[in-house]
């Protein structure tokens, strides 16, 4: 079986073990959405119970099998119920407005650390021993703290102290949403200090990895022949040495996606962001369970997403994945 | 044909020549980023030992005095105090005490956890294999966080037990997967055919002959679950959704963020707790890599290495030839300071000596 064609497969096992942990898990555990709003409100008749049930799409009769059925039915299409916290809002309506702006903050943050925590890697590997090594200790540091404690500094020092940042938000208040110059260059600023945070504590870990598989790639054969033919240093270490220590490299990226978003969702909270972790922690807290439950799914399969990505990456980029194939 | 002639039996065998006692051997080979990782994390051990016993307050009390609410550190209150008048330092005590605490369990858990699926799914092979291996590695792909969100959130009563157990459900696949490799590559060894071959149980080659080889790895695993129990638990407190009566780093760091702590301006109560975790981070981070480089010398620290008249040789650099003039590019006030390092010590000496051992430089 093709390559890409196994890893699909196993996007979609995956996929389907997160919409089914998604269904039973309230099911599970004492205790249900219908309840906690009961429990909110005490002035609420035990007659509601039912409309609340109706309202917010759960208990709507059947087997637990039909219920099940109809449930995939309605993610499929993207029909994930109404808000119980904000009450009539439908989940997938907050979701459109809060995943653009996490999309472009946490994916284009992302992006630029990995390729300058690659890059950074395969100079500090290259020159083994240089001053890129000698800030290894530093960045080890970086990447051992919580984004949401950098996060909470550079809003203390930056924001609070020295008023050069703002204090958070998406956009400076006031200003309404649109493609207009005055509030994409609000957003802009407003993001510059997430997205900081989001390079800084991430891109140490990416240079950690390209430097061990560069330098272990340096001692094979082909980089000393390369050298030994008297090519230029800049081809060797790019052409040679870099473009194969970036396999593993790329695969990490997949795996390491996941921590990525998670820290980015709590950093968004510190910023008050507008983004799917803000959404995600106020529906939490407010017992929103259909919310809850679909930013748990989105985040998910956009992790899954971008996987299927880097493997579509990999094969065009690494001739033994698809040699294997043919064989 | 000639017939070999009879291998010698009874020759006396040249006496191997005793290798000096090292004292402290181990240790001081140790990568230095392992040592710093170690005492490090000893300070933090030491701290959550005797921290709650020495600890001037008791984190809950409340001070009334209205003079103390977000004071500044002070000789009474070394790190200041909260909002409600509560004193930093005991709170950090105690806090790093049960994070750490939390975070040892997890690792425990979540390591024996990844163990039993890593060496069962080699072990095991077939339809086993495949199912386990499927298992981890879709967990591995499902983000941790956002499912700890939900199933803390789910839970009524979020208890130190529940975050336990749910962290430690979700961080044993990537030691799982990295066991699982190892277990492959030593199923197939010689000995473990030999131990087969004289009839042993599969239980007791899987503790007496694979698990005892996979210990470095274990440990490794072992360092990595904790560092990541250790982010995930204060996290999860950070924003709120574990048990918030009791003081760990990620709850203190909690109320500072939702008393404001950061718009007045008081430092010293977000500052201390993020620090310790940070440090504490750091100090595994070290001791892992100091691991991964006594596994992989290649790795090792730079300074460590050989050099040529205190040139320090690249990857590509032609095989050095001891006594040839290098280009100095050294300033004289660089190497007057550099003649107190050991390097340049091992250099000068090279060039004294007339014939060098090829290992001197080679190394």
């Amino acid at each position: 079986m093709p390559f890409i064609l196994r890893r699909l497969g196993f996007y979609v096992v995956a996929a389907w073990v997160a919409l089914t942990v998604n269904f039973f898990l309230p099911r599970w555990v004492p205790g249900n959405a219908v309840e906690a709003i009961m429990s909110k409100f005490p002035s609420l008749q035990p007659a509601a119970y039912h409309a609340l049930e109706a309202m917010l799409g759960v208990g709507n009769g059947g087997s637990i099998w039909h219920q099940y059925g109809s449930y995939l039915v309605d993610v499929l299409h993207l029909n994930f119920g109404i808000s119980s916290s904000e009450y009539p809002a439908h989940v997938s309506t907050l979701l459109a407005q809060t995943i653009p702006w996490t999309l472009v903050l946490v994916g284009t943050a992302t992006v630029i650390a990995f390729f300058l925590g690659t890059l950074l890697g395969i100079l500090a590997g290259w020159r083994h021993g240089g001053w890129l090594e000698r800030l290894l200790p530093g960045l080890m540091f970086l990447q051992a703290i919580p984004y949401f404690f950098l996060a909470l500094l550079l809003l203390y020092v930056l924001a609070v102290n020295v008023h050069i940042f703002p204090m958070g938000q998406g956009y400076a208040g006031g200003l309404i949403p649109g493609w207009n110059w005055s509030f994409i260059s609000s957003a802009f600023f407003h993001s510059l200090l997430p997205a900081f945070t989001i390079v800084i504590t991430s891109v140490a870990g990416w240079m950690l990895q390209m430097r061990n598989v560069m330098i272990t790639t340096i001692g094979e054969d082909y980089v000393l022949a390369a050298q030994a033919k008297g090519l230029r240093n800049r081809r060797v270490i790019f052409s040679y040495a870099a473009r194969n220590a970036l396999l593993p490299q790329l695969q990490g990226f997949g795996l390491a996606l996941g921590f990525v978003v998670s820290g980015a969702i709590v950093m968004e909270i510190v910023f008050s962001y507008p983004g799917i972790g803000l959404l995600l922690l106020n529906s939490v807290t407010s017992d929103d369970y259909p919310l809850t439950q679909a930013i748990f799914l989105v985040i998910t399969f956009a992790v899954l997403i971008a996987n299927l990505i880097v493997d579509l990456v990999i094969v065009a980029v690494d001739p033994r994945v698809r040699t294997r194939e043919a064989a | 044909m000639a017939t070999a002639p009879p291998l010698p039996i009874n020759v006396e065998l040249p006496a191997l020549e005793e290798t000096p006692p090292r004292q402290l051997g181990r240790w001081r080979r140790l990568p230095l980023k392992a040592k710093a990782g170690v005492i490090l994390l000893g300070f933090f051990v030491l701290a959550a030992i005797i921290g709650p016993l020495v600890a001037p307050y008791d984190p809950g009390y409340q001070n009334p005095s209205q003079a103390l609410s977000m004071a500044a550190p002070s000789a009474a209150h070394l790190l200041g105090t909260t909002q409600s008048g509560q004193d930093v330092l005991s709170q950090l005590l105690s806090g790093i005490r049960l994070t750490l605490e939390l975070a040892l369990l997890v690792g425990v858990i979540a390591g024996a956890l990844s163990v039993i699926v890593g060496v069962a799914s080699a072990f095991l092979g077939g339809i086993w294999d495949d199912l386990l291996s499927l298992l981890t590695n879709v967990f591995l792909v499902i983000p941790a966080l956002p499912l700890l969100i939900v199933l803390l959130g789910y839970l009524p009563h979020t208890g130190q037990t529940a975050t336990i157990l749910v962290l430690a459900a979700l961080g044993w696949p990537w030691g799982a997967r990295v066991i699982r490799a190892q277990t492959l590559s030593i199923r197939n060894r010689d000995f473990i055919a030999a131990s087969r071959e004289s009839g042993e149980s599969a239980w007791r080659i899987i503790a007496f002959e694979i698990v005892p080889n996979e210990v470095s790895l274990i440990a490794a695993n072992f360092v990595n679950t904790v560092l990541y129990a250790i982010g995930a638990s204060v996290a999860l407190a950070f924003i709120g959704v574990t048990n918030l009566s009791s003081w760990s780093l990620g709850t203190m760091l909690y109320w500072a963020q939702s008393q404001q702590a950061l718009q007045f301006g008081a430092w010293w109560w977000f500052v201390p707790p993020g620090l310790a975790v940070a440090l504490m981070g750091t100090s595994l981070v070290l001791l892992n890599t100091g691991i991964d480089e006594l596994g992989n010398p290649r790795l090792k620290d730079a300074n460590q290495r050989a050099r040529v008249n205190g040139r320090r040789l690249l990857p590509t650099d032609p095989t050095p030839v001891l006594n040839a003039a290098l280009p100095q590019r050294r300033s004289p006030v660089m190497a007057f300071m550099r003649s107190f390092s050991r390097s340049a010590y091992v250099a000068d000496r090279s060039q004294r000596l007339s014939a060098p051992k090829p290992s001197e430089g080679q190394r």
